[in-house]
């Protein structure tokens, strides 16, 4: 028989095997294809031929990007997972599930016999191997390197694990705050488990015999550890040739076409030389001619901030430093602002020994200088750790430092938009003031580092990667939701075969395009926005990107030269209004003795338990990562104002049954979603009928992952996904009945219109619940349609549901009814008026007011994830949504207006509009799709009545490190619109 | 020129006047149907064109006119429409925009007014939107589903729908290459002229023509001697039927070699008339009615019987019952959830499992709520009752690659010919 060849292409490496007649593997061979698939391939074709010269063989492609190929050549394909699940069944008959994490698809495979089930992860989900890749560029270290550091860990953070995104989001913070690599790098890989979990096993258990495939799972020997230790596995099996593995699958399935290599290499050559216009979402070329290129280049020179030799300067000097979260500035500035010194880097993960490196190096410049610096700030994420460290005299907030700098590169600016590595942040400027602020949510955040890390990973400078941009004929449309569509969309590109100047172009495009559409949301830029454009932060130092918006947005715009230092600019000018005879910053001598150490701790003072990160500068010790100031052990006055959210999940927790009274039955209600706001409800309900009414415990993380592998849709809201932990700690209570009704009608709280509709996933979370958990009695899961609106339908439908089993009369359940009904309306008065007396003592007491306005269950506070506490601590009144809503104006709003819950987001910014020193939030939940109709409208009634709109999206993301930066900001913009 | 007239709440109208001197677009959602709505809207004086323009520019379009976390629908919808705006030559101030609109718990129902919000924002704030639904939300002067236009969309579905099953159950088969789409051609041309033809007796039951389509459909000659894997397609309705919306995926599998099944469009507006009995008897609510959309209900199915019965005469498949549909859902998810597509969407993956065509492609725009509960959430039940289900979910999304959506495709693909021999 003749030997079979197997290609296993993939997003980023190409694997070929060949098999004897024995099914033996006689060559193997395992190369990154960086971006040019057929170039690769011909080479390994190549390689291929020095040892098989005129044999014939048949092959067979298989991997997502070979799959393209294959179709273009007319030659044999197998799809990926039935490859790897051909080489598995090869191996042994006795696995129970496989793992495989690729590049960018991950997948699992059950065995049951006969019946095989394959699964791939969501679009969502994607990226895995390239997640590891950028996570390692982010802390400056290989992947190898990556999985050493991982052996040696104290601690895992927990970490959001519904995307790279998200997960980054996470991580960036903590990097910021000084958390040790070691345990980063195991926490990457623990989220990058519990993503698997959730995505992929969707109520299946992962137990038995598991095999591991794919690249991270077969080099990183703590990935799998991880895996192990989270799964309890006690059976695992990592083939000898895991890289090849699924290439091998092929192989042995290698039947139907027979070539020499030589002939299969001429056949991928006539396919490269065909045309490939068909690729159908080109976007325009970036520059038409050269001549464009240089009127370009020539009028974007003119905004420079004049640079002047440190060593021939004698006089003052102000230090501005910006943390960021990925990188880092310094500017030295003299009297009349010239550049004395800057100094602009990747952080590597750890900010502070950047800026010692730094103050070294200037206090080394000005030596023997009569150089006095006299004042010096910080300002970005690291702010206060950077303050903290070297003694700094002050700080300010990023927005008020990028306006500073911008206004004084245009004195009229009218809007700045700021995209660096990690976030975008936005500002409208209207007479002088900062009017509007935007800043990005998760989903668009690390667009600019993405285009870093990728032309890196495709081992390019930057600044290369962006001059290949410029030559772009026909750049790619590479998507624009976020980073992880943008990477399976370069996939696809490499897959089609389009060049790199394209695609670098192409990336462009999307991140300027997530910034107009997806942050800004704009479309007449000069309507909307103004035509007086600064546009700054490292990402636009990519002339690509520069030309990219400037062509989006059909308007010039100004860079300036310092485009990536603003932060640090604007905050050295702001030091100047101090005044200081001299600065407080560390001497040089203090550096020489400056010592520093990070150690992680938990913060036990409330249920939020802040992971803390105590750094320790010689003696001093600066506290990070908490929510209050409780964390950094003051007790403050401040924790006395009013705040709806804490009082209200207190209320809801107190209605507790009375242990000692003799019950009929004990039912099990979970506290999730909409029992947030029913609980007054059904807890009379049930005890006026003389049941014991035992919760669910509070939520945590550690809740969640508990439910994790039964959920269905890893699209779906976290609060829902968290009704699964919330069902299997109920369960383990020694309990009757379970109960969680489906109810797609709230009360009617207005009387116009029809608004009482839940949305789909509150009303019918249930339904998910009986199907998927397999841990759950359904004999004992009571999950009765009902509706609270029509009394004799309720008795009905809870008759049949449990009142016939337990002889309950129906007149029992109607007294009961109406006693339930009578409680609830009290919660709603209560919720009123502490709304009011809020309201009166923030007047009172003359403090600023934050409307926190999300649904019932925000007030979780696994859910909310202290911001609440958070906003406490800023001296800030809280208050919700549905303290306020029954006093606003109720007329009809531009929307369809039919939920309850969203009804009192409207009617509750309509009633914010009009109080002085207040302000709204609305906590939007990730995956939240009424949100994306609501939080237009209620932008749009904030803005009628002249209100800043701040929207924070919330998921498993805990990191506060961007809450803060907002809530900040606001009340900073607030300051500025009082005066 | 018409005068632009509004609402009390300021919502711009669809007067008389305007009837007559602007053309009515109506955003394609499911080609085989949507045809013979224009001509019926044109047998009643309205001047009326389907919008199908799919270039890249529709998505370009709708993202920037849409809030990007939206549902591809409404997206692609708002995309499309401002892309003919602008691009295909009409008369921005003789056009109006006619939207379906069913209400409920799902956020479709926002729709319309999501639209407008775009318009405004575009620059098209004159252009009237009208909702064509059936609960009597957001009326029109110059706009209404009369009672022969009602009648006329029950045949029209009825036909749409027989179109849909027949060229899908031929064209896999088919001796010459071509001809299926040949016959479908010159039957549609047939029935899209019944459509527009004035004198229509809309209370007569087009019976004769309904056997002359299926009669000609069952004369192509076909070979069934190679075995193909049946697959169906279900999800929200937009992505399930659109092939703006799902990426062409009813040509992608007859490409691959498959037989598409597609469940019927008409169900699912039975069953918002059943869910509306349904939500009568476990909430209360009018029996009047409940008792005229039981009577409906009953009336529709008289008339698909007929066709049923014709199709079994040519040897076609014979579409369920909508009350036998109804049933396949037991045991599975509570009638009472009828958000979106809801139980429906649960009950046609059984049905389609039990026709023999346990392949599967479940569509969902990316983040649909309904779906995580009827979708994805009634999998694992199914597929323990049913081993031999082979379902895949896919996202569609503007900014999801196709190669992505492709990979799953083909998977699930390679198991079905896999269970075939």
């Amino acid at each position: 028989m003749e030997k079979r060849v197997g290609i296993d292409i993939g997003s980023t490496t190409i694997k070929a095997v060949v098999l004897n007649s024995n099914d033996e593997i006689i060559f193997k061979t395992y190369l990154r294809h960086k971006s040019s698939i057929t170039k690769s391939l011909i080479k390994l074709l190549g390689d291929l031929e020095a040892s098989f010269n005129n044999d014939k063989m048949y092959f067979n492609f298989t991997g997502s990007a070979g799959m393209h190929l294959s179709f273009g050549i007319n030659a044999q394909f197998t799809q990926e997972v039935i490859s790897a699940t051909k080489a598995l069944q090869h191996e042994g008959d006795d696995f129970d599930v496989c793992i495989e994490l690729g590049g960018e698809d991950a997948k699992i495979i059950f065995f049951d016999g006969n019946n095989i089930e394959q699964r791939m992860n969501g679009t969502c989900a994607g990226g895995t191997g390239a997640f590891i890749d950028q996570m390692a560029t982010l802390i400056d270290v290989t992947t190898p390197e990556l999985n050493e550091l991982a052996k040696n860990y104290n601690k895992i953070y927990p970490i959001a694990s519904r995307c790279g995104v998200f997960a980054k989001s996470d991580i960036q913070p903590l990097l910021n705050q000084g958390a040790a690599h070691n345990d980063i790098a195991v926490s990457i890989y623990q989220a990058i488990v519990n993503q698997t979990i959730a995505g992929l096993s969707q109520g299946r258990k992962i137990k038995g015999r598991v095999a591991f495939l794919g690249g991270p799972l077969t080099f990183a020997s703590e990935l799998r550890k991880r895996f192990i230790e989270t799964l309890d596995l006690k059976d695992v099996y990592v083939p000898e040739n895991g890289e090849v593995f699924v290439a091998f699958g092929a192989a042995l399935e290698a039947s139907e076409q027979i070539f020499t290599v030589a002939e299969l290499k001429n056949v991928i050559l006539e396919y490269e030389k065909k045309d490939k216009s068909k690729m159908k979402k080109s976007l325009g070329a970036l520059f038409e001619t050269q001549e464009d290129l240089e009127i370009f280049k020539e009028r974007h020179a003119k905004a420079s901030l004049k640079e002047i030799d440190i060593k021939s300067y004698k006089g003052d000097a102000y230090l501005g430093i910006d943390a960021g979260s990925t990188t880092t500035k310094l500017i030295l500035l003299s009297e009349d602002n010239e550049i004395l010194y800057y100094f602009y880097s990747h952080n590597k993960g750890n900010p502070v020994d950047m800026v010692k490196s730094s103050l070294y190096e200037i206090y080394n410049l000005i030596d023997g200088n009569d150089i006095t610096i006299k004042a010096a700030y910080s300002t970005g994420y690291g702010e206060e750790l950077i303050k903290h460290a070297f003694d700094l005299d002050g700080s300010e907030v990023e927005t008020i430092c990028h306006y500073k700098a911008a206004k004084y590169f245009k004195d009229d600016v009218e809007f700045i938009i700021d995209i660096g590595g990690q976030d975008m942040k936005c500002f409208k400027i209207t007479d002088g003031i900062i009017t509007s602020i935007i800043l990005n949510e998760a989903c668009s955040s690390g667009c600019g580092s993405f285009i870093e890390t990728f032309s890196t990973s495709l081992g390019y400078e930057i600044k290369d990667f962006a001059n290949l941009a410029i030559e772009a004929r026909e750049p790619v449309d590479l998507g624009s939701r976020c980073t992880v569509f943008m990477n399976s969309g370069v996939k696809q590109a490499q897959a089609e075969a389009a060049t790199t100047s394209d695609i670098s172009a192409g990336l462009a495009y999307s991140v300027v395009k997530n910034a107009l559409y997806k942050v800004i949301r704009a479309v007449d830029v000069r309507r909307e926005l103004g035509d007086k454009i600064i546009v700054q932060g490292g990402t636009f130092y990519n002339n690509a990107v520069l030309r990219a918006f400037e062509k989006e947005i059909g308007l010039e715009v100004v860079r300036p030269s310092i485009a990536g230092l603003m932060g640090a600019f604007g905050a050295a000018l702001e030091s100047k209004k101090l005044g200081n005879k001299e600065s407080t910053l560390l001497t040089k001598k203090q550096l020489d003795d400056f010592k520093y150490s990070t150690r992680t701790a938990t913060c036990k003072k409330c249920p939020n338990y802040c992971p803390l990160t105590i750094n320790i500068f010689n003696k001093k010790k600066y506290i990070s990562g908490n929510r209050c100031e409780r964390g950094a052990g003051i007790e403050s006055a401040k924790l006395n104002n009013p705040n709806l959210y804490l009082y209200k999940y207190d209320k809801i927790l107190s209605y507790q049954s009375d242990h000692n009274k003799d019950h009929i039955a004990t039912i099990g209600i979970p506290l999730v979603l909409n029992m947030y706001e029913n609980i007054p409800f059904w807890f009379t309900f049930f005890n006026e009928l003389d049941f014991e009414i035992i919760y669910s415990d509070r939520s945590t993380k550690a809740m969640y992952e508990l439910g994790q592998d039964s959920i269905p849709s890893d699209t779906a809201c976290y609060p829902a996904k968290l009704v699964h932990g919330h069902i299997e700690n109920l369960v383990k209570k020694d309990i009757d009945y379970v109960f969680y009704p489906n109810m797609p009608f709230n009360f009617i709280e207005k009387e116009h219109q029809d608004n009482e509709y839940n949305c789909p996933v509150v009303a019918f979370y249930p339904e998910v619940i009986g199907a998927n958990m397999e841990n759950i009695d359904l004999s004992k899961f009571l999950d009765p349609y009902v509706s609270l609106n029509n009394r004799k339908f309720f008795i009905k439908n809870l008759e049949d549901c449990i009142g016939r089993k337990l002889k309950l009369s129906k007149k029992r359940v109607g007294l009961a009814f109406d006693k339930a009904l009578e409680e609830y309306k009290n919660f709603r008065l209560d919720v009123i008026k502490k709304g009011q007396e809020a309201l009166d003592f923030a007047k009172e007491h003359n403090k600023n007011i934050i409307l926190l306005a999300g649904r019932p269950y925000h007030i979780d506070p696994e859910v909310n994830h202290g911001i609440p506490k958070l906003l406490q601590s800023l001296d800030i009144v809280v208050i919700s949504e549905d303290s306020v809503n029954r006093e606003a104006d109720q007329s009809q709003v531009n929307v369809l207006n039919q939920w309850t819950y969203h009804t009192r987001l409207y009617d509750s910014a309509k009633f914010i509009g009009d109080i002085e020193n207040a302000n709204m939030i609305q906590l939007v939940s990730f995956g939240c799709g009424l949100d994306a109709i609501t939080s237009d409208e209620v932008e749009r009634i904030l803005k009628e009545k002249g209100k800043l709109y701040t929207q924070i999206k919330i998921d498993e993301v805990n990191n506060l490190g961007t809450v803060n930066i907002r809530v900040r900001s606001l009340l900073s913009t607030m300051k500025g619109v009082r005066s | 020129m018409a005068k632009l007239e509004y609402d009390e709440t300021g919502r711009l109208l669809f007067t008389e006047e305007m009837k007559e001197e602007y053309t009515l677009l109506m955003p394609s959602m499911a080609p085989y149907h949507f045809g013979y709505f224009r001509d019926m809207f044109r047998s009643e004086g309205y001047k009326c064109e389907i919008l199908d323009n799919n270039s890249f520019d529709v998505i370009h379009e709708g993202m920037k006119y849409s809030h990007n976390d939206i549902c591809v629908p409404a997206m692609l919808v708002i995309g499309q429409f401002i892309d003919a705006m602008k691009n295909n030559g009409y008369d921005i101030h003789k056009v109006a925009l006619v939207m379906t609109q069913t209400g409920g718990g799902c956020r479709a129902s926002n729709y319309i007014s999501l639209i407008r919000k775009s318009f405004i924002k575009a620059g098209y704030e004159f252009i009237p939107i009208i909702s064509a639904n059936a609960v009597g939300l957001e009326p029109n002067p110059g706009f209404k589903i009369n009672r022969s236009i009602t009648l006329k969309l029950i045949s029209g579905l009825i036909f749409g729908d027989v179109m849909m099953q027949l060229r899908n159950e031929v064209i896999p088969y088919e001796v010459n290459k071509g001809e299926t789409d040949r016959v479908y051609k010159e039957l549609d041309k047939m029935v899209s002229d019944y459509f527009y033809s004035r004198d229509l007796k809309i209370f007569y039951h087009p019976n004769k023509l309904f056997g002359q389509v299926i009669k000609r459909f069952s004369e192509i000659p076909t070979d069934r001697s190679v075995k193909k894997p049946k697959v169906g397609i279900v999800g929200e309705i937009y992505v399930k039927y659109s092939p703006l919306g799902n990426n062409g995926l009813e040509q992608l599998l007859l490409d691959e070699g498959c037989e598409v099944v597609t469940p019927n469009i008409f169900d699912f507006f039975i069953y918002t008339f059943d869910s509306a009995i349904h939500d009568i008897d476990k909430y209360g609510g009018h029996r009047y009615s409940k008792f005229l959309q039981k009577l409906l209900i009953r009336f529709i199915e008289y008339r698909r019987n007929k066709v049923r019965r014709q199709l079994k005469k040519y040897g076609f498949r014979v579409y369920n019952h909508f009350y036998d549909l109804r049933k396949m859902s037991d045991g599975y998810i509570n009638r009472g959830m009828h958000v979106g597509e809801g139980w429906l969407l649960t009950a046609e993956m059984v049905e389609l499992i039990h026709i023999g065509a346990p392949n599967i492609v479940c569509t969902q725009p990316f983040g649909c709520l309904p779906n995580h509960i009827a979708g994805k959430g009634m999998i694992k039940r199914i597929k323990e009752n049913h081993p031999e289900s082979n379902i895949v979910t896919i996202d569609y999304d503007t900014s999801a690659t196709e190669i992505n959506q492709l990979n799953r495709i083909r998977l699930m693909l390679s198991n079905a010919k896999r269970n075939l021999s």
